[in-house]
């Protein structure tokens, strides 16, 4: 049998070799994209730096650095961290629950010292982490015991549970997504997903018409849950924000009104221009070429991040590089979604592109596991580095 | 144990191919957004581009300048004065509102109902929007408020223009009014300057005839706003067509010279170019300030106006009817005359009264008059002469020769709310009431009483056609902007001309021949005599003890009737004699006493008028309006 000599050997790469290893192409890319975020934070800030685009730049800049660390520790030591991270994020999840700032109608940052930190961003990571090291210690066919099931599942239930109560559809969204992928991927059997997907696809349509017809809830507690799941049907409040969105966007047409005249963002008619409908302005003032020529480069980051996946030599390197990539597919579908009306809003950023300190530091650190995962392909680590312990 | 083995393998195996399965999936997700991406931006982009465009584009009116309304001379009657005014714009007072009305008080004079308004404006508006602390303010309460200005955050001195009629009351009939816009004005008009706030749209009078001439059509301030409604930017102005102008025929001088003459009394007098049908004076008193209207009225000068039975806010000219009295009698006599009904020679003996059927027709000098011819009968008024000519006449032919002096028909002159009066005949009796004519009737109806009734205008009409011998037709307006007022072409009336001369003779011996009913006031002046008709005008009717008590020529009764009772007392007349150019009619209300005050205010006011060439003056009509000179074919 031909196998390989032991991968200690590839351990010792010098911070030269890694520095070179280091897809520059990828980092490149991700600039570019960041930069057309800024441009934009600059055009809705009519034509200024301040507010948004120069703290954002800064924060590029600390995530550019977070991105080169992040990439040069070697892959079994993030391994090892991934359990105490993940453990911390819940930590800081269930104070954030019970101490946690009200921001939006939802408990979503807590105060350390001078930061604010956004524990759910925080846990879309640690959760890949977690999960990528507990799935790495399983076989095929030991994924879909159910003992050996519960415990991912419990890994991502609570804290999404947790998101959910803040209550933050989106992020939960995000980490139920996240977590069924890599069970998916670490070779869920399909008698698992099959009878799940298609009580989902059933439960939903069939619970929100119980709840629609529901003798036991009040009108006012219905309204309640059905705004809550689509908050568009508040047609003066929500519903005149993804109406006035959809305009913006449509209005750019095939070129869009050019840099800086996007009457819709500039005159405040577009809902959180800045933050999460910064897509639109870009649909607004760049038009169809600008936002199909977004999706393009985000397609070829995925992309990137799938082959990175590929060619990962460890189970972790394979399944932390495509959780991470997901992640930020999820990412983009679910804001460009909401933002052009196909689903409801659920306040999720686009990523690279939206102003956000914590969504853009998370999104770095998750690009610099991603870069890890590519500097340490040739890693081998043993089945039994995997598990709880 | 082997570190790597064959499951390790096969998990790399799924791993592989699931990763590529999400790799479509992920690649169908992304084909879906671009879809939706398709269908936002290149098949729906038009639309969304005309809904970002209303979002974006608030179009303002910009309400154009009224025209203004001249007299033949050129003189402004109705005109925009500025109006300096004061604004607030809430944002930014920096002590706050209520801070800023308190400065503003102490300098500028805010009734607490004032200061009351003005917070309830600022409750209901966007605190960006100027709201209106005060208008019409004088130019030293203006200089003070422009001194203070660096104390006085949040206030913006403005000027704009308002309408203002500098004459007051003198032409209140005339001109009519402007008002704040009513919901009834919305539905009729869907001009969209009408929902600016503080426009004024004409009332009454000129003002309302030529409402849209002298309004003009609005400006387009194009202006970009954000969601919130403030103005980021100026887009480009049309500023609109401003009004027309319009020239009256009135002269100035002249109507207020009869309204001075007039007096406090309710009375209306108009004066006419026999020429031509220009009318030169329209008065009717009391009038009323009509920038009261446009400023905004009290409760207590609304109530003062409708309840004073002086009745201020009707133009008696054109819309109040009376019965025209003696005053009908040329026009009997014309239609009789030229019927050949009557020769000239024609006499009746008046004893007083004249019995026919069943009722005595009495004759307002109790004693008669003795013999009476065509010319005396004119002269002295006589009720027996006219009785006997009537009577021979009969109601067909006198309400064909009546009609034929513009009597019981509209003059269409370009006033709002004239009244047409009435001729009566067979057939509108049997219309109005359901019964035949009554022969008794055709003797009342000659002397100008029972059903019979004419506006002043009417009454001025058909005397400027006896003196003329022309149709002539009474028009107010001469220019509108650029272009003369249509005329309708002057014919000669079907009317002999020796049956003319017959009662022109007869007008001019009632003021100039000894014995005339006015002869005591008539023009002395030689060269600009005037001849005329008077008139009374029964309010009640005369009871049998009345009349034996005396009778209706004793000023000591006629002064114990209330006012409300007492006879109208008309004239009409033309002037000069020799070559008539000037008619005018005239009306006291309740005014019938032996000093005969009207007859004395048309002396004057045809005086006046002659002296001054109102009509031959040179009028100051646009040079390159059509042709406006008399018609052709009339003699002078």
């Amino acid at each position: 049998m031909n196998t390989r000599p032991y991968a200690a050997a590839r351990a010792t790469l010098s911070l030269g070799d890694k520095l070179l290893e280091i897809n520059w192409g990828l980092v490149l890319l991700i600039t570019v994209i960041a930069s057309i975020g800024f441009a934009m934070l600059y055009s809705v800030a009519g034509g200024h730096l301040m507010p948004w685009s120069a703290p954002q730049i800064v924060r590029f800049i600390i995530g550019l650095g977070l991105l080169v660390m992040a990439s040069l520790v070697d892959i079994r030591r993030w391994m090892n961290l991934a359990y105490p991270f993940y453990g911390v994020a819940l930590l800081l999840l269930i104070a954030t629950t019970i101490a946690g700032h009200v921001g939006l109608g939802a408990q979503r940052w807590i105060q350390l010292g001078p930061l604010q930190l956004q524990p759910s961003e925080l846990m879309k990571i640690s959760l890949v982490l977690a999960l990528a090291r507990y799935l790495h210690g399983l076989s095929v066919e030991d994924v879909s015991k159910p003992l050996r099931l519960a415990i991912p599942l419990a890994m991502i239930g609570v804290p999404a549970v947790l998101v959910l109560m803040e209550p933050n559809l989106g992020t939960a969204i995000i980490l139920v997504a996240d977590g069924c992928s890599l069970l998916f991927l670490a070779g869920l059997s399909w008698w698992w997903i099959a009878p799940v997907a298609t009580s989902i696809a059933v439960a939903v349509p069939v619970g929100i018409h119980f709840i629609r017809t529901a003798h036991f809830l009040h009108d006012y507690q219905k309204r309640r849950v059905m705004t809550f799941l689509n908050p568009a049907s508040d047609a003066l409040g929500a519903g005149w924000n993804i109406s006035q969105a959809e305009i913006a966007m449509g209005s750019g047409g095939f070129a869009g009104k050019g840099f800086e005249q996007g009457s819709q963002s500039r005159l405040n008619f577009l809902p959180e221009k800045e933050t999460d409908f910064i897509f639109t302005t870009l649909g607004e003032e760049f038009g169809f070429v600008g936002t199909i020529g977004l999706l393009c480069l985000f397609a070829i980051i995925i992309g990137y991040g799938m082959r990175i996946a590929m060619q990962s030599r460890s189970q972790f390197g394979r399944l932390l590089a495509m959780g991470i990539t997901l992640n930020f597919f999820f990412y983009i579908m679910i804001n460009a979604s909401m933002v052009m009306g196909l689903i409801p809003v659920v306040g999720i950023p686009m990523p690279l592109i939206s102003y956000g300190g914590t969504a853009m530091l998370t999104v770095m650190f998750g690009f610099g596991l991603l870069m890890s995962v590519h500097v340490h392909r040739q890693v081998e680590i043993p089945r039994a580095a995997g598990g709880i312990f | 144990m082997p570190l790597f083995d064959r499951k390790d393998k096969s998990r790399y195996a799924t791993f592989t191919r699931r990763t590529v399965m999400m790799g479509g999936g992920v690649g169908a997700v992304l084909a879906v957004l671009g879809g939706r991406l398709y269908q936002l931006q290149i098949v729906n982009g038009d639309e969304y581009m005309t809904r970002a465009e209303e979002n974006r584009v608030s179009q303002r009116l910009l309400a154009p300048l009224r025209g203004r309304i001249l007299d033949r001379f050129g003189t402004e009657l109705a005109n925009n004065r500025r109006n300096y005014r004061v604004l607030l714009i809430p944002e930014q007072a920096s002590q706050g509102v209520e801070e800023a009305l308190e400065t503003i008080g102490r300098i500028i004079l805010l009734s607490p109902h004032d200061r009351e308004r003005i917070l309830r404006d600022v409750g209901n508006n966007k605190k960006f929007v100027p709201t209106t602390v005060a208008e019409n303010l004088t130019w030293d309460e203006f200089s003070r408020v422009n001194l203070h200005l660096p104390y006085l955050s949040g206030i913006v001195p403005d000027v704009g223009e308002t309408r203002d009629y500098p004459y007051g009351d003198v032409l209140s009939h005339v001109l009519g009014y402007v008002a704040a816009v009513s919901e009834q004005d919305m539905q009729n008009d869907t001009d969209p300057v009408l929902s600016l706030p503080g426009f004024r749209v004409g009332k009454r009078g000129i003002e309302k005839a030529y409402d849209s001439a002298v309004r003009g059509t609005a400006g387009v301030d194009r202006v970009e706003v954000n969601a919130y409604g403030r103005v980021i930017r100026d887009l480009g102005r049309d500023p609109g067509t401003p009004g027309s102008d319009v020239y009256l025929t009135i002269d100035n001088d002249l109507q207020r010279f009869a309204a001075q003459r007039l007096g406090d009394e309710s009375a209306a007098c108009v004066v006419m170019d026999v020429t031509n049908g220009d009318v030169l004076a329209l008065c009717s008193t009391p009038g009323f300030d009509p920038n009261l209207f446009n400023v905004g009225i009290t409760q207590a000068q609304w109530h003062a106006l409708t309840t004073d039975d002086h009745t201020p806010l009707i133009n008696k000219a054109i819309s109040g009817s009376y019965p025209p009295g003696s005053t009908f009698k040329p026009i009997v006599a014309l239609a009789a005359v030229d019927a050949g009904v009557i020769t000239p020679d024609f006499a009746v003996n008046c004893s007083g009264s004249l019995a026919f059927g069943n009722y005595v027709f009495h004759c307002w000098k109790h004693n008669g008059h003795g013999r009476v011819d065509l010319h005396r009968g004119i002269q002295q008024s006589c009720d027996v002469f006219f009785y006997e000519v009537s009577r021979r006449l009969g109601i067909d032919a006198m309400e064909f020769g009546a009609k034929k002096l513009g009597l019981g028909q509209l003059t269409h002159i370009e006033l709002p709310g004239e009244q047409q009066g009435v001729i009566p005949g067979r057939a509108w009796k049997l219309a109005k009431f359901g019964t035949p004519w009554a022969q008794g009737e055709t003797l009342n109806t000659g002397i100008g009483q029972g059903y019979v009734n004419a506006t002043p205008l009417q009454l001025c009409t058909a005397v400027a056609r006896i003196a003329s011998g022309n149709a002539v037709v009474p028009r107010i307006t001469r220019v509108v902007g650029k272009s003369a007022q249509p005329r309708p072409t002057l014919k000669r009336l079907e009317f002999a001309d020796k049956s003319l001369q017959l009662v022109q003779s007869g007008m001019n011996a009632v003021t100039n021949e000894p014995g005339g009913t006015a002869f005591p006031w008539r023009i002395t002046e030689p060269g600009f005599e005037m001849a005329g008709k008077t008139g009374t005008a029964q309010v009640h009717h005369i009871s049998k003890e009345e009349r034996e008590s005396g009778g209706r020529s004793t000023t000591a009764y006629e002064n114990k009737l209330p006012w409300k009772l007492r006879e109208h007392a008309l004239f009409v007349a033309y002037a000069p004699v020799s070559m008539p150019r000037y008619a005018a009619s005239i009306i006291l209300e309740h005014g019938s006493t032996p000093a005969h005050p009207h007859v004395q205010m048309v002396r004057d006011i045809l005086l006046f008028a002659q002296k001054r060439q109102t009509a031959m003056l040179p009028t100051a009509y646009p040079a390159n309006a059509a042709d406006i000179s008399t018609p052709m074919g009339v003699k002078l």
